[in-house]
């Protein structure tokens, strides 16, 4: 298969305008007569049906959960980039192109990359017009702050709740067109098969999840917005319900998987305690501003620590390790996520963790709470202000900055991070890989796009902080409103598509069986269980590092695994009905198919960049090291039962230089 | 620590429900919804039906869990949704009583899980600002004072849980309508659509079937956002221009 990426010609800075103003347009009176179905309301789908909506399409739109506004995007802390340079430093569309493709490690388009930068401006624009209430300087304009792998400062934020701020603007939007008719909302409804007809992506089968019952919806283009499989893992900062069913059932009927094995592990995350762990919770990137990262020096100490025998504070400045620092003296604690998880990953098989596991490193704000401290002594005119004085301003500060992170992790820890240092380890956090799209965002099934984290477009081999609700509301807002009117201005003479079609009827028939055949299987494993198990082989072999030998056991595992599962899962209840318990189990069952290709995927790129280090290739003093004569390319996979096939994308590089990245 | 959970179990919303007796043994360092779900492991293993329970984020932000913990909507912590409960609150021997948000706008759909897609309806009927994509001037166009930013923000903080109207004794949605119109309406941009969204927003609430407010006050005591009753009397000063105004 030739994987076309139809990026158009010209100049990388004039592609968008040029393609922009000469595409293909569907009149008003034609939109009208076009279905469009949309799945997901996280800020791509909430963005892009709402903005297709305005524009007088008829769209139908899908969610499982039970509103719009529970999408997992709600999560999302820290803040969102755009390279709108109000803060004079330097900022440009080219640096935040040229920032996301060098931290991406040289594994994404130019083209798109280049398109994002462009949208992030506008962004900004759409939602401060929205409502969304950013934080702000004292003179009533926008504020910034900075994230990992960057030296400008272009992140806005909305305390530590950009997502949820970001998703109820999107999501206000969409209920405004739902309230005109222009949208059909369909909550608690799961999309567990596409509709394809001539090889044409021509609707889905849902499921109703309150009565069980599958409903057949046809429409002339489908956009998948279904978020990522970072719950692959099952232990991620995901919501609990994130899965990859959407997108898998997409690529079970021919669409590719890309670079699957591309996850991101975030290296801020509240430590593993037990085994009866449902989840983590991440720990904002932003806190890397303020928050200096450490370990004790010598091992006694770090074991003192787990033991409670000593806490951080009974460790002088000299026996702490800023190992950050120390290795990437130029950006320190904010070198990008996937260099700061592996440096915690090192620093903790060396044996200097800090947590009962020791499995955890120190995030520590007293430097902040000193410096913050004495600027508000003087700017309150308190003279010979006391030690704790001090300490008591500079914690303010921080409280106002990050205020309710810090109730957060209170309150799962039972630890106050105003007096003892947090204690943070790496988790899975966001999936770079996705479908594969071309510029367009559709997939190799014509008429089917992907937006958002579900698609693989942008990010490489490791996404920037504050990058991803950029990119959503970018495919959302501002490029498919555009690119899907190239495949639907050829649509306009199709009649509305019948749901009475032969495929539709096959497609509910596949459903009801594959769901059926889950509930007759009754036998003795829970399905939590088996999601568990799933999440250990790939945390172990497919995570942080990875290796040949490994990857190959894994997928032996995950097979076996698989028959297992098969045979011995337990569902409780009919498929008639609510059913809480089928919709993890049809939800595991794909994300095990998938687990198999991320290892396929790890095993093939024998080099290490970004997310993927693979412990056979790296440098003497034990970097990445990448492959670019061999490895610059998209690996977008095609399901086979017995034996996937990979399908290559040749990345092309004509406007930035391939370099070894450095942050040191 | 030993547990005994009283929880109401009901099939569906057209069966009546009761009460029925379990114990569990759970961690401290557990979460609430993790001691539910070694509760709903064990029922598993037992061949018999999960109890149904409503959650996605576990963090606190998406406004899925609904639990009413020993009579209070989250349980009784302070700002704190039931996702953020931990254990460690809890002494071993304790009987926890579980039973889903009550409200007639909020009709059981099993267990514990509620159908609370009036809320969506409420802001459907003009919860948001009127822009089309694409229509926006440049974000630093209308500097906006910190102090109005930040009371806006605080009201734009609420999950959407409907804690208020299970706490509320006439089961009313005026927090959660409230602070969508502060939210909206403190901000410049916000202002033109003022009055029509509250007017069009109470109405649809009225029509859902929430209760009227007497200024009980239980909603912001159970609110895990801490959302202000400061919202309802913006409201209760702004409707009334409002009404003025269009006549
Ligand atoms: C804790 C956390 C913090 C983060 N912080 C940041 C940050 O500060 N900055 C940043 O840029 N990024 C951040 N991210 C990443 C970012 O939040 C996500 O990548 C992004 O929000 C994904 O948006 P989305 O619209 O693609 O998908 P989602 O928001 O995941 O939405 C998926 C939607 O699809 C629906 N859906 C899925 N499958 C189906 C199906 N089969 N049928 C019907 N509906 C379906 C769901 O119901 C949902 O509506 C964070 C992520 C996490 C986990
Ligand atoms: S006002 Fe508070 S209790 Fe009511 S829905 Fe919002 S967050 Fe929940
Ligand atoms: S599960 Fe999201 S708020 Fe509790």
């Amino acid at each position: 298969m030739k994987l076309d990426s139809n990026v158009p010609e010209g100049e990388l800075a004039e592609k968008w305008t040029k393609y922009r103003s000469t595409m293909n347009l569907v009149a008003p009176n034609n939109k009208r007569r076009l279905e469009v179905i949309v799945v997901g309301t996280g800020l791509a789908g909430a963005s892009a049906a709402s903005t297709l909506g305005e524009l007088g399409y008829n769209v139908k739109c899908f969610t499982f959960h039970d509103s719009p506004r529970r999408a997992h995007s709600i999560a999302a802390q820290g803040g969102i980039n755009a390279a709108k340079n109000y803060q004079n430093d330097g900022d440009s569309v080219y640096r935040l192109f040229y920032d996301t493709i060098k931290g991406g490690d040289y594994r994404s388009r130019e083209s798109n990359v280049h398109r994002l930068a462009e949208a992030s401006t506008e962004i900004i624009d759409q939602c401060v017009a929205q409502g969304v209430p950013f934080a702000r300087e004292y003179g009533g304009l926008l504020a910034n702050r900075s994230f990992g792998g960057v030296q400008v400062s272009r992140t806005f934020y909305a305390r530590g709740q950009t997502g949820q701020q970001l998703l109820l603007g999107a999501y206000q939007g969409l209920s405004r067109q739902i309230a005109t008719g222009n949208v059909k909302m369909y909550n608690r409804h799961e999309m567990l098969d596409l509709v394809t007809i001539d090889g044409k992506a021509r609707g889905i089968i849902a499921r109703n999840l309150l009565t069980g019952k599958l409903e057949r919806h046809a429409a002339h283009a489908v956009v998948l917005a279904t978020g990522g499989y970072g719950n692959v893992y099952y232990l991620s900062t995901n919501a609990m319900g994130s899965n990859v069913s959407a997108a898998w059932r997409a690529v079970r009927r021919g669409a590719l998987m890309a670079n699957p094995c591309m996850c991101q592990i975030h290296p801020t995350c509240i430590p593993v305690s037990g085994d009866y762990q449902s989840k983590l919770t991440l720990m904002s990137e932003s806190l890397r501003n303020d928050g200096r990262v450490w370990v004790p020096k010598k091992k006694e100490d770090a074991i003192a620590i787990r033991e409670k025998r000593k806490t951080a504070l009974d460790i002088p400045e000299e026996d702490r390790d800023y190992y950050l620092e120390r290795r990437y003296p130029a950006f320190g604690n904010l070198v990008p996520r996937d260099v700061a998880s592996r440096a915690a990953k090192v620093a903790c098989d060396a044996g200097n963790g800090v947590s009962p596991t020791g499995l955890a490193v120190f995030l520590d704000f007293s430097s902040a709470f000193e410096r913050y401290g004495h600027s508000e002594a003087l700017s309150q005119g308190i003279n010979n202000p006391t030690a704790e004085k001090i300490i008591d301003l500079g914690r303010e500060v921080v409280k106002k900055k990050y205020g309710n992170l810090f109730q957060m992790y209170e309150k799962i820890t039972g630890e106050n991070p105003y007096v003892l240092p947090m204690k943070i380890y790496p988790a899975i956090h966001y999936v770079m890989g996705g479908l594969w799209v071309d510029y367009n965002l559709e997939t190799n099934v014509p008429g089917l796009f992907a937006l958002g984290e579900a698609n693989f477009s942008d990010h490489g081999a490791n996404r920037l902080g504050a990058s991803a609700l950029m990119q959503g509301l970018a495919d959302g807002y501002f490029v498919i409103p555009y690119t899907i009117g190239q495949f639907l201005s050829k649509e306009i003479r199709t009649p509305n598509i019948s749901p009475d079609l032969p495929e539709f009827e096959k497609a509910e028939n596949d459903t009801r069986q594959r769901l059926q055949r889950l509930i007759d299987i009754k036998g003795n494993q829970s399905v939590e269980s088996f999601h568990r198990r799933l999440g250990k082989i790939m945390w172990e072999y497919c995570g942080m590092s990875r290796n040949a030998e490994g990857l190959t056991k894994a997928r032996q595992e995950l097979r076996a695994l698989r028959d297992e599962f098969y045979s011995d899962v337990f569902i409780p209840g009919t498929a008639d009905e609510f059913n809480p318990e089928l919709e993890k189990a049809t939800r595991v069952a794909d994300l095990m198919e998938l687990g198999e290709v991320m290892t396929l995927d790890a095993l093939d790129r024998n080099e290490s960049c970004g997310g993927h280090f693979r412990e056979e290739y790296v440098t003497e003093d034990g970097e990445a090291k990448r492959d670019d004569e061999n490895y610059a390319y998209v690996a977008a996979w095609e399901w086979d039962e017995q034996e996937p096939q990979v399908h290559k994308e040749e990345l092309v590089f004509k406007n930035v230089e391939l370099k070894t990245r450095s942050y040191k | 620590m030993k547990l005994t959970l009283k929880i109401w179990r009901q099939k569906n919303n057209s069966t009546k429900g009761s009460f029925e007796t379990y114990q569990v043994e759970a961690d401290e360092h557990m979460s609430f919804l993790e001691m539910l779900d070694v509760l709903n492991q064990q029922l598993i293993e037992a061949k018999k039906d999960p109890v149904a329970f409503e959650h996605d984020c576990r963090e606190g932000i998406c406004g899925s869990c609904n639990i009413v913990i020993d009579g209070r909507p989250h349980g009784p912590q302070k700002g704190t949704t039931t996702c953020q409960l931990h254990m460690r609150h809890y002494k071993d021997g304790e009987t926890i009583t579980i039973e889903p948000f009550r409200a007639s706008a909020f009709p059981v759909i099993k267990d514990l899980v509620v159908d609370r897609a009036a809320f969506d309806r409420v802001i459907q009927a003009g919860g948001y600002i009127s822009v089309n994509t694409g229509q926006a001037p440049d974000g630093n166009s209308i500097p906006i004072e910190g102090d109005i930013a930040a009371k806006s923000f605080d009201s734009a903080t609420c999950i959407g849980c409907g804690a208020c109207v299970a706490a509320c004794p006439n089961g009313s949605a005026m927090l959660f309508t409230s602070a969508k119109i502060s939210h909206l309406g403190l901000l410049p941009q916000g202002k033109i659509e003022h009055s029509k969204r509250s007017q069009k927003m109470v109405a649809q609430m009225d029509k859902e079937g929430f209760g009227f407010c007497s200024n009980v006050g239980a909603c912001e005591a159970e609110c895990p956002k801490e959302i202000s009753l400061d919202n309802i009397a913006r409201l209760n000063r702004s409707f009334v221009g409002s009404v003025f105004s269009s006549e």
